[in-house]
């Protein structure tokens, strides 16, 4: 990694207005709350994949979600970024945009970014190329025809490029990066994105210790201005980011089991049970 | 200069273009040359050079959405087969009271079919600049409308492959049929002039070879364009990685509107200036097979390069020529062969083949 | 045309039968006596001669009347003795009646014809209809009661209510009433007319509506004539109703074909995820095996499909076994390369069949229980060799769902086909169940290329005309999924026929196929589509 640090970038972010979210103008969380989750069920072929889900993330929070495989971790992503529609239930995000009346393209543009757990970013593009398309800017054809690359928006390639420590490899192809440069460039397009709400999935797979003490800080600092979701299976990892009390969820066969900081989740019978056995 | 910006970084883009100008400038004059100079060139060849070129148009269209789309077509050939009918349409019309039956209102297979008055559709087809709109026109709505139906709905893939082929079948099995008023089987044929110049004359196939190279030329830029922009780049996002498009915020199914229409159009006017060269259009243009041999020319030449689909159009075809004379019962072979032998070992096609030599 | 058909073959079986009775001309001096007396009678005597005749002999004098009906009695003017001339023309034969004996005819004037006239051929055809109304065969029966439709004398009209208490075969006394009901029409009892009118509303036959038509054209009555109309109706509405059956069958019996064309397909592309452009050549493949088999075996054509069934399994499936061994193994989880390959084997397989065969089409021949017809009645005859295809369909369809879901290899498939590393980890030889999956799609396209055989032209072309077929039955239906892809193919093969009437052969398929384009846009993975995260993938 550069010598280019995290803080420098966030007191810059203030100079060009970075890290400030792109999202829906019809946005609304007068009530503290980013998401709500209500009542949502949805099964495959009678396999209840979602059972009864009920979640909310205040805006600005930083949420761990665990579970054991098969909880429905994955699945609760794709009902809110619009890939998959619920049996039941209801997903807003605010108190007024609707999620399940709109597809991913219109979830994404109203401030909602997805980090997949499989690292996917577009493998014959260049870096740079895959930065400038993740960048928040409007997407219909005749805009993107007619792009062209202001300095303001290259300054801020330039500096995520330096954040996720790939300022060398700029017209390099994705698809020749390492697996953890892979991870670094689909954070670093989330970054571009701006989007007001995160959800990560495990973020940290294939990662050195050090870079995953570079995602959390990143993941810590996002916060406030941001709410970010984080779902992991590296328990060291959740632990470092749910430092300091903030809440962690534990879902097991569709539904929240339980729910509170680190040390209350491990420490409730219920939850000792789903992840130990009988 | 404009030309260079688009051709910046494609080289063999710059070469393809300049060989395109050369050969404009060359053909009239080597023509020219006396009949038993060795440098003479017939315009029998000029004529053969000439469809070859918009069958090269045509491949550059199938390269656009399959090599820089991923949208595997097998219905191609029924936007450049339109794109033929509504030259033929309009050459037909240039025919009057010159046909068989010498009657001034209606083709020959009207007549022939006892129909009373021209049908409506074909109103407005005397015109020129009527016809050459309708080349843009016909196949772009059709793209337009198919492609808004498929592409809502996420058809995609293989699915989208078959759908194609059946479209271009549906089209194909309409046409042969007489009441559709395209003249059945036979399709449209004994065209005498083109905008006043007499197809037979050595001057208007000359000027036809020249006008396919500059629809070429504009084709393969218009192309270039598109796929130097970072709408361009949207459509390798959109091949490589669909749903990370779509999470990202990119409404991939107008992207793939877009560029699938643009593309549709380029293979209508490829068809148009098919028509006056071969002298025919009939419905087996719009036969499964032939939209599927463009995909081998692609895929012969290398996909998403645009230059490749020009080789490999050039190339088979060239091919094609000699072998349906040469040796026939070997050609389905051949061609058969090709196919499989350029998935299994040179998925990148010729162009795949240079670049690894320039790089060793 | 089924009718004119039965007609013909009734016709036919009347001619065998008269031929039948010429040997047993028994009696000589008796035939002798008539002959002569036939050869120089008057119209006016002859008429007595043949009942005297009948009354001797009447197989003898019935068959001397159907020739005589059927212009083909004859005498030789010098030998004043009869003949059967079919051709009177020099060269033709003649067959002498007393011995059977035949010559070649040197001179047409020699014989002369033994005419009759009008009144002599009504009164011969009723002879032989009331004759053949004894018959052994109910069938024989039948159809000579219909044939006195509208023509039978009050003598006939007399035998036949005799003829009807003794009779016990229900469609024959369906045959008498109907005789019995046309005749009473012209009663002046206007209850007998009403009996008539009701007993010809309840039956299907063509002759009674003709009967009821004519009747509606005379009659005053305006009761009579009310009833008659509504019986009209009732014809009306029974023949809409049978030709809507017989769509039905139609469109069944090409829903059977798209079947057979395109279950090979479920299992290829719907269950493996191969996308074999080939399949139609595989196809053909299993047409052309059907030929060689009957050219091998060319005095037992009967029996050549039991063998052409098996063998075409054998070949296509070996054929599909070296496609996927030799290509497509190469290709998996790339689906558009594996189409381009796939699309060129099937030009190279359709050029080596017209290397080895020749391009033109070759005949397969129907071995002869498949020809011919069920009449269930008369407005509704069914052919047997759809109904063969039908139930042939049905059987490759639960054969086929039994080896999925019963066999060792159909568990295997599904395995692999649902989670192919699993599969491989719990120790099934993935690569062993890849090849033996498209052997059995391919086989079973072989198969439907023995049905096929039997329907169109063998050629190279077959292939290419049922690949799009196949494929639109197989993503119509949803893919992976057998129940799928007979509905529909069923469904399909019924539309097409249904808009066939209205629309034409041609357009009915354009629609057809516009419609599955539609209906894919709006379901996307077919009618019965499989769910879950996998699948949507």
């Amino acid at each position: 990694m550069s010598g280019f640090s995290l803080q420098e970038f966030m007191r810059r972010d203030q100079v060009f207005d970075i890290v400030n979210a792109a999202q829906s103008d019809q946005l609304n969380v007068d009530k503290q709350i980013l998401l709500y989750l209500e009542g949502l069920s949805v099964s495959f072929d009678g396999f209840k994949a979602i059972n009864d889900l009920n979640l909310y993330i205040r805006d600005g929070e930083l949420r761990c979600i665990i579970g054991p495989n098969g909880a429905g971790k994955t699945t609760m992503m794709d009902i809110i970024t619009g890939k998959t529609k619920p049996d039941t239930g209801t997903a807003y995000f605010g108190q007024t945009i609707d999620l399940l009346n709109m597809d991913e393209p219109a979830i994404a543009e109203a401030g909602i970014g997805r980090k997949f757990q499989k690292p996917t970013v577009f493998e014959n593009l260049s870096v740079f190329a895959n930065l400038e398309l993740a960048m928040a800017q409007n997407r219909d054809f005749i805009s993107l025809y007619s792009a062209k690359l202001n300095t303001e928006q290259s300054d801020r390639i330039a500096d995520v490029q330096q954040l996720i420590g790939l300022a060398d490899h700029t017209f390099k192809l994705a698809g020749a990066l390492s697996h953890g440069q892979k991870q670094w460039l689909e954070i670093g397009m989330l970054l571009m994105q701006r989007p007001r709400l995160l959800l990560v999935d495990e973020p940290v797979a294939g990662m050195t210790h050090q870079e995953m003490d570079k995602t959390a800080e990143l993941l810590i600092s996002l916060a406030g201005k941001h709410s970010v979701v984080v779902v992991e299976h590296d328990m060291e990892f959740v632990r470092n980011l749910s430092e300091g009390g903030r809440t962690v969820s534990v879902l097991h066969q569709g539904s929240v089991l339980a729910e509170g900081t680190m040390d209350q989740v491990q420490n409730d019978d219920r939850v000792k049970q789903v992840y130990l056995g009988e | 200069m404009f030309l260079l910006q688009i051709l910046k970084n494609d080289k063999g883009g710059r070469w393809l273009i300049g060989l395109l100008i050369a050969l404009i400038v060359a053909v009239p004059v080597l023509n020219s040359l006396p009949a038993d100079s060795a440098l003479h060139v017939p315009t029998y060849t000029i004529s053969l050079l000439g469809k070859y070129l918009t069958l090269a148009l045509l491949a550059v269209a199938v390269d656009l959405v399959w090599g820089y789309l991923g949208i595997l077509t097998l219905g191609h050939a029924a936007f450049f087969a339109l794109g033929g009918y509504a030259m033929g349409m309009y050459l037909m019309r240039q025919i009057g009271d010159r046909g068989v039956y010498g009657n001034p209102d209606l083709p020959d297979f009207m007549v022939f079919l006892n129909w009373q008055e021209l049908p409506w559709f074909w109103s407005g087809f005397d015109q020129f600049w009527f016809a050459a709109l309708m080349v843009l026109i016909v196949p772009g709505l059709l793209a337009y409308v198919f492609g808004a139906l498929a592409f809502r709905s996420r058809v995609s893939g293989v699915y989208l492959s078959i759908i194609t082929q059946a479209l271009t079948y549906a089209l194909m099995l309409a046409f042969y049929r007489n009441e559709m008023g395209f003249g059945g089987n036979n399709g449209l044929t004994d065209f005498k002039d083109i905008i006043g110049f007499s197809l037979s004359d050595d001057t208007t196939k000359i000027g036809l070879f020249i006008a396919s190279a500059v629809a070429l030329i504009v084709g393969y830029l218009i192309s270039r364009a598109l796929t130097e922009s970072r709408a361009g780049r949207a459509c390798v996002a959109v091949r490589d990685a669909e749903s990370r498009a779509r999470f990202m915020g990119y409404r991939v199914e107008n992207i793939k509107l877009w560029v699938f229409t643009i593309s549709a159009m380029i293979a209508g006017v490829a068809g148009a200036l098919y028509v006056p060269q071969v002298g025919i259009i009939n419905p087996n243009e719009f036969s499964p097979l032939n939209s599927i041999e463009v995909v081998v020319w692609v895929a012969v030449g290398g996909r998403a390069s645009l230059y490749g689909a020009v080789i490999g159009a050039l190339l088979i075809n060239y091919a094609k020529s000699y072998f349906t004379v040469e040796l026939p019962d070997v050609w389905l072979f051949a061609l058969g062969g090709l196919f499989v032998l350029v998935t299994l070992f040179l998925p990148k096609g010729v162009v795949g083949l240079i670049r690894k030599k320039e790089t060793v | 045309m089924m009718r004119s058909l039965c007609k013909s073959l009734l016709s036919s079986l009347m001619l065998i039968m008269s031929l039948a009775a010429l040997p047993v001309l028994a009696g000589e001096a008796e035939f002798n006596q008539y002959e002569e007396k036939l050869t120089k009678a008057k119209f006016t005597e002859k008429s007595q001669i043949i009942s005297d005749w009948m009354a001797a002999d009447s197989g003898e004098a019935l068959s001397l009347m159907q020739m005589m009906l059927d212009s083909q009695l004859y005498y030789h003017k010098k030998e004043k003795q009869l003949y059967r001339v079919e051709k009177a023309e020099k060269g033709a034969e003649a067959f002498k009646l007393r011995d059977g004996s035949s010559v070649v005819i040197a001179n047409k004037r020699h014989f002369k014809r033994v005419s009759i006239n009008n009144t002599l051929r009504s009164e011969f055809g009723a002879l032989l209809s009331t004759a053949a109304l004894l018959a052994e065969s109910p069938v024989e029966r039948r159809s000579a009661a219909l044939d006195l439709i509208g023509t039978a004398t009050p003598e006939v009209v007399g035998q036949l209510r005799e003829l009807i208490k003794s009779e016990s075969n229900i469609s024959v006394q369906e045959a008498f009433n109907i005789v019995l009901a046309v005749a009473d029409l012209n009663s002046d009892e206007a209850s007998l007319v009403e009996a008539a009118i009701s007993t010809l509303a309840n039956t299907l036959e063509p002759s009674a509506l003709a009967a009821l038509t004519e009747f509606v054209e005379r009659t005053s009555d305006e009761q009579l004539l009310a009833a008659a109309n509504k019986a009209i109706q009732t014809h009306h509405d029974q023949a809409s109703f049978y030709s809507g059956v017989e769509t039905v069958y139609f469109g069944l019996s090409l829903g059977s074909v798209l079947v057979l064309a395109g279950i090979g397909l479920a299992i290829t592309f719907g269950v493996m995820g191969v996308i074999n452009m080939a399949h139609g050549e595989l196809i053909m493949i299993g047409a052309y095996t059907t030929y060689v088999v009957q050219l091998l075996m060319p005095n037992s054509i009967e029996y050549s499909l039991f063998v052409a069934i098996p063998a075409a399994f054998v070949v296509s499936g070996l054929v599909g076994i070296a496609i996927e061994r030799g290509v497509i193994r190469f290709l998996y989880g790339r689906p558009l390369e594996t189409l381009l390959a796939t699309f060129g084997i099937s030009l190279v397989l359709q050029q080596a069949v017209r290397s080895i065969f020749s391009p033109l089409n070759r005949s397969v021949e129907t071995p002869s229980w498949m020809a011919g017809s069920i009449e269930i009645n008369p407005l509704l005859s069914l052919t047997e060799s759809r109904l063969y295809i039908i139930f042939f369909c049905l059987f490759v369809f639960v054969a086929l769902s039994l080896v999925m879901k019963r066999t060792r290899l159909g568990l295997q498939v599904r395995a692999v086909s649902q989670n192919r590393a699993m599969a491989r980890a719990m120790g099934v030889r993935s690569e062993w169940v890849d090849a033996m999956t498209f052997g059995l799609g391919s086989g079973v396209a072989g198969v439907a290329g023995v049905a096929l055989s039997q329907l169109t032209n063998v050629g190279p072309n077959l292939g290419q005309a049922y690949i799009i077929d196949s494929f639109m039955v197989v993503v119509f239906g949803g893919v992976g999924n057998l129940w799928g892809t007979l509905v529909a193919g069923l469904s399909l093969g019924l539309a097409n026929k249904v808009m066939e009437p209205w629309a034409g052969a041609v357009l009915a398929k354009i629609l057809v196929l516009v419609f599955i384009i539609l209906f894919i846009q709006k379901r996307p993975r077919g009618l019965f589509p499989q769910r879950g995260r996998a699948a949507e993938g």
